[in-house]
């Protein structure tokens, strides 16, 4: 059964057309990548599948439910987590916080039991920090977690968002350019972490790209997207010899 | 030249490191029992102390008033302060050190509402008796609680929720207009509302009622502002906030049944200091738990990244609109106390001014932070009290301060600190160790 549906979805801003007639399957424990020049539209199509934007066109479901017209958190509550290009992480809260914060929608206790400290709440706050730790040791950042998240390094930050998504216990896990600013050391340890993921959690993962080797050496199938249209589709090694794509993308690249 | 100035760090190292070994090792019930044992000194001793030292009675708010209307009793003032505050509480924490951190050690073990009750206990025991002494006190004392729940709410949608809300005092006026109008109503013999319908003996029993009433038509009030500006983020809440306090007020003033710009009077004497006090510890106590809990700490994420909250399954609209409605609701609670600790409401103390009063005991205090609203509250409003003999000068010193702090600390005194009781109530460590 596919896991992710999106049927022929197409997205205006205003007169300009972001994206055209786009579809895509994602089946469960697959790793789909999406590549594409700067302003493709990447990140629209990822803000309209999590919601962030309704698309002026088409269908999205996933696992048999529609997705459009519902807010993001319910989205994100159905089993879609996110990671952002540029790192989204709560200025004033710590490692631990973003991590339990994450857990929002398991919450069992309501605002009466958060404003008189019932047991209910107690209990579920224990709860929810012994699952968020045991995030953070998977991550390797469970020695940080009092810190503030934006006080740690680089890349450390990166796999705190990565845990914080992890814990809104997702069916598909969607990663916006996990390597952006990595240096080639930390890029193989992300490449590690995301089969660690892949095989622990039994998540599916869609990811944004732009470094060709990440994409090919994690992905099944890759998209590649230009001006908001899908030109190639297929495995590393068909797109990687698809002369369409050579030109779009990595003739682009040669311009710089 | 560079020596000299090491040496006088050190010393300075050495005054900080010395008042850390004296009052380190002292448990919060130590210093509990210090004010009550100054409370009563002053209780008994007061009137012989200041009749020796030359004052002409005991200085109200520790000798400010006396001393700014006349320099001359400064060193009497000081010599009170010392003899009557300082030494006694001083003497007995330093003495009941052992048998305080043997008790605290005894309670930390028991549920923290035990714990919690025996401290505000003695608490509230050392303000009875400090209040017990002139009704000018009591008064400013009543009022400082209310100050500490204005800005504890405010704070919750200002600092924690990190909206800025203007409309404090209209929430307040809610409240204050709806609790006296039911205690009026039912409680008491009036020129507005005639003949008291119940027993008037009922009144104090149905008083927290009435309260919660004021809160209810606070929230509500809110929830008229919430919806339209809860749709967007920016500037729009601060403005409807604004103007939903001007609308409140000119409401009030063209009601006729509630008095109109005469305002209400002779509400019955229902603030006593017990429930002033009960009242303000629960606020604090809810509020408290409400920030630390994950559901309140989704404020914080709604603060400091909206997106990536919603991201993360928060319900930013409705986290918003709820926290809205609940920083409202105490804040009706306080304008109901206030009606009845005045025993007198117009329309003309809800206004602008009032509004500089609270987002400055806000900001000076500290965002974020449940210690730092109290501070900031205690601090501005006993600062307030004690210039008074400067009259228009006060309105240049407090200012003066708020924007010193503002400089030096952006954020205010205690900002963005975690309000922990059970650590506070905890016996000192090196006590226990020694044991």
């Amino acid at each position: 059964m596919t896991l992710l549906r999106v049927d022929n979805m197409t997205h205006y801003f205003g007169g300009l057309r972001a994206v055209h007639n786009y579809s895509l399957v994602l089946e469960p424990g697959h790793i789909v990548g999406l590549i594409g020049p700067n302003g493709a539209g990447k990140t629209t199509i990822f803000n309209l599948i999590s919601g962030i934007h309704t698309p002026s066109r088409g269908n999205i479901e996933l696992d048999g439910n529609n997705l459009i017209g519902h807010h993001p958190h319910e989205i994100a509550a159905m089993g879609l987590g996110r990671t952002f290009q540029n790192l989204l992480l709560w200025r004033h809260m710590t490692v631990l916080e973003h991590v339990k914060m994450a857990c929002y929608s398991q919450l069992e206790y309501g605002i009466w039991g958060a404003f008189f400290g019932s047991r209910k709440c107690h209990r579920e706050e224990q709860r929810i920090t012994a699952k968020a730790m045991h995030l953070l040791e998977t991550f390797d950042v469970d020695r940080f977690s009092n810190q503030l998240a934006v006080s740690l390094p680089y890349g450390a930050q990166r796999r705190v968002e990565m845990a914080r998504a992890m814990a809104t216990n997702p069916k598909v896990l969607f990663l916006d350019e996990p390597t952006a600013g990595m240096t080639p050391d930390e890029l193989n340890r992300m490449i590690a972490i995301i089969r660690k993921i892949h095989a622990d959690f039994e998540v599916a993962i869609f990811l944004i790209e732009h470094r060709l080797k990440f994409v090919m050496e994690l992905c099944e199938r890759i998209q590649t997207l230009v001006f908001g249209e899908v030109i190639a589709e297929g495995t590393p090694e068909q797109i990687k010899n698809n002369p369409q794509v050579i030109e779009a993308y990595l003739g682009k690249e040669d311009i710089h | 030249m560079h020596s000299l100035e090491h040496k006088a760090r050190q010393d300075k190292k050495g005054i900080r490191a010395r008042l850390q070994a004296f009052a380190g090792p002292i448990p919060l019930i130590g210093w509990l029992f210090g004010l009550l044992g100054a409370a009563l000194a002053e209780y008994f001793l007061g009137d012989i102390i200041s009749y020796y030292l030359g004052l002409p009675k005991i200085p109200v708010l520790f000798g400010f008033l006396t001393v700014l209307k006349k320099p001359l009793l400064i060193p009497g003032t000081i010599g009170y302060l010392i003899l009557v505050y300082v030494l006694p509480v001083l003497i007995i924490v330093k003495s009941l050190q052992k048998p305080a951190n043997r008790l605290a050690g005894f309670l930390d073990k028991r549920p923290v509402t035990i714990a919690a009750l025996v401290h505000l206990g003695l608490f509230y025991g050392a303000l009875h008796l400090w209040a017990d002494m002139s009704d000018y006190r009591l008064l400013v004392l009543k009022l400082t609680m209310i100050a500490i729940m204005l800005t504890l709410s405010i704070n919750v949608i200002n600092g924690y929720m990190g909206e800025f809300s203007c409309s404090h005092p209209g929430f307040m006026a809610l409240g204050a207009y709806t609790a006296s109008t039911i205690t009026l109503l039912l409680f008491a013999d009036d020129k507005q509302f005639g003949d008291a319908l119940l027993s008037q003996a009922l009144g104090p029993y149905f008083f927290p009622l009435a309260l919660i009433a004021g809160g209810i038509a606070a929230a509500l009030g809110a929830l008229v502002i919430a919806i339209p500006s809860f749709r967007t983020r920016g500037d729009y809440l601060a403005i409807i906030s604004l103007a939903f306090l001007f609308i409140v007020k000119s409401l009030i003033e063209n009601l006729e049944f509630v008095g109109g710009p005469r305002g209400m009077s002779s509400q019955p004497h229902y603030s006593t200091l017990p429930m002033v006090f009960s009242v303000m510890v629960l606020c604090i106590w809810i509020i408290n738990n409400f920030v630390r809990s994950t559901m309140g700490k989704a404020l914080n994420a709604v603060r400091d990244n909206e997106l990536a909250a919603e991201a993360m399954t928060v319900n930013t609209r409705k986290t918003k609109i709820i926290t809205f409605m609940f920083g409202a609701f105490w804040a009706g609670v306080a304008g109901g106390l206030f009606a009845h600790v005045l025993r007198y409401v117009n329309p003309g103390s809800f206004g602008i001014q009032r509004l500089a009063e609270i987002l400055a005991m806000v900001y000076f205090g500290g965002l974020n932070s449940v210690t730092g609203s109290i501070v900031g509250a205690v601090s501005i409003n006993i600062l307030g009290e004690a210039l008074r003999p400067l009259e228009i000068y006060k309105w240049i010193i407090i200012p003066l301060l708020l924007i010193l702090v503002m400089l030096y600390r952006p954020t205010g005194l205690i900002a963005f600190t975690e309000f922990k009781p059970k650590e506070l109530m905890k016996p000192r460590k090196n006590m226990v160790e020694e044991d």
